[in-house]
């Protein structure tokens, strides 16, 4: 039997005015990282529903990474604001229940980070690497 | 021992009815068995006298009833508070879900109310009957007798760590109100914290497992009052009906928690209704403690008016990656 090389599934949520530039500039300077983060573009950070990272894990993400403006610079004027609470909180009740603190992130990364953007994402895949499948957010319907 | 009686709210229920100030009345009545005490609704003395009762069991918060009950009638509703309903009550309030010139508010002093279970546990089964005398219940089963059981020892898991008898919210109290309590609550959310992550996951997939979807403590909580729930969304990935995976126990549980997450008063009507005895208050007392923990002390329903913590924030507050370790969990 073969065995075929763990490539996991990230999503990644990018606001649209800093992240999701951010994820431009990596590209346009290209720079390397994972095809395997699937970017969703979002309007800010705080658009990022709870229901939405669970939802995530049960389409069969392995991770999950929440991207936005550094706070204070958010184009809404406070909506990562209101994303570093409630995310704070889920993170921690997730973990409360049992599920791996590594599967889920937030991170800020401006338009004019391009080179951060590809580093979080590569630093990010590898952590999910050695993490390994995610089992405990799982939905076996959705499994193929 | 309850300071309170059932003759004495019945005479306050009726001298409010004969004045006019009310209409009606929100309040206990025996339901098949003399444990299920349900809430209803009661429009005269008479009614009032035939099915009103007060014991060990009415420990329903009405609260919640009070947003369709002030939308019904112009008339002012009655209604019964204990104290920890109080803080629904201003919780409600401070949302603007009901018209406080269309209630009038009593508050009653609570000693704790009794769980069903505890007592099935230590008297055996086919319980037919509980009464209250001084400290003790006396319980009448089948086919073991009566039984004589202290009142202390069956209490709901809620009274036994109860956080105030202090009324925050009434019109005219009966009794005197009390102080907020130093309780232990928090305690048993610590032994999970400090568990490994394994052991938490095993100890919330055994628990969530045994949840059948009845939507009790959604439907019971005085936080939940949405006309809509995204449950009730076919796409919301949780199907409205008995649990097929376990993926969406854990997603309905965490998304029911954190929906009330800054606003759950503690009441405990969520662990107090659920038929399977999942300890879901343990799920808002995570939130409440981290809330603690991150940002301000907060007490849901203190007082009305107060902002909520997470449609609040600070320049200065923490990191999501530093959230687990603050936490407390044991990661």
């Amino acid at each position: 039997m073969q065995m075929t090389e763990f490539k996991p599934k990230i999503v990644a949520f990018c606001c649209n005015w800093c992240s999701y530039a951010g994820a431009d500039l990596a590209g346009n300077n290209r720079l390397n990282y994972p095809a395997e983060v699937k970017i969703i573009r979002v309007p800010c950070s705080c658009r990022v529903n709870p229901m939405f990272i669970l939802r995530a894990f049960q389409r069969g993400a392995d991770g999950v990474i929440l991207c936005g403006c550094h706070p204070g610079d958010c184009h809404y004027t406070s909506g990562n604001y209101y994303t570093r609470r409630r995310m704070a909180l889920l993170f921690s009740m997730l973990n409360f229940l049992g599920i791996e603190k590594e599967r889920t992130r937030v991170e800020w990364v401006s338009a004019a980070e391009g080179a951060k953007f590809a580093a979080t994402m590569n630093d990010f895949v590898a952590q999910i690497t050695a993490l390994g499948e995610n089992k405990r957010l799982e939905d076996l319907r959705c499994k193929k | 021992m309850q300071k309170v009686t059932r003759e004495i709210l019945l005479a306050k229920a009726a001298e409010l009815l004969a004045a006019g100030t009310v209409n009606r009345v929100l309040g206990w009545k025996a339901g098949e068995f003399t444990y299920d005490v349900t809430p209803a609704l009661f429009t005269t003395a008479a009614e009032l006298e035939k099915d009103f009762v007060y014991g060990p069991f009415s420990g329903a918060n009405f609260s919640k009833y009070l947003v369709k009950e002030t939308r019904r009638d112009e008339g002012k509703v009655l209604v019964f508070l204990k104290p920890c309903d109080t803080y629904s009550f201003n919780q409600l309030l401070t949302e603007h879900r009901f018209d406080r010139e269309r209630v009038y508010a009593v508050g009653i002093p609570c000693d704790g109310m009794a769980d069903i279970q505890r007592i099935k546990d230590q008297a055996g089964d086919g319980v037919s009957g509980v009464e209250c005398d001084g400290d003790n219940l006396i319980v009448h089963t089948l086919y073991d007798g009566d039984k004589t059981l202290a009142m202390a020892d069956c209490l709901a898991e809620r009274c036994v760590n109860c956080k105030s008898k202090k009324h925050v919210a009434y019109d005219e109290l009966i009794g005197e109100t009390g102080d907020v309590i130093d309780s232990h609550r928090f305690d048993e959310v610590e032994k999970l914290e400090k568990m490994t992550e394994d052991e938490r996951f095993a100890f919330w997939q055994n628990e969530l497992s045994r949840c059948i979807r009845c939507n009790a403590c959604r439907d019971v909580c005085p936080a939940c009052t949405c006309e809509k729930c995204v449950f009730g969304n076919p796409n919301s990935g949780v199907e409205n009906k008995a649990i097929s995976d376990s993926f969406e126990e854990k997603m309905f549980h965490v998304i029911r928690a954190f929906h009330v997450a800054g606003r759950c008063t503690d009441c405990g009507e969520c662990s107090r209704v659920c038929p399977q005895n999942i300890p879901l208050h343990l799920l808002n007392r995570k939130f409440i403690r981290d809330i603690d923990n991150f940002y301000d002390e907060y007490q849901a329903g203190a007082e009305v008016g107060q902002r909520a913590p997470l449609v609040n924030y600070k320049q200065e507050d923490l990191e999501p990656s530093e959230a687990v370790e603050r936490s407390g969990n044991n990661a």
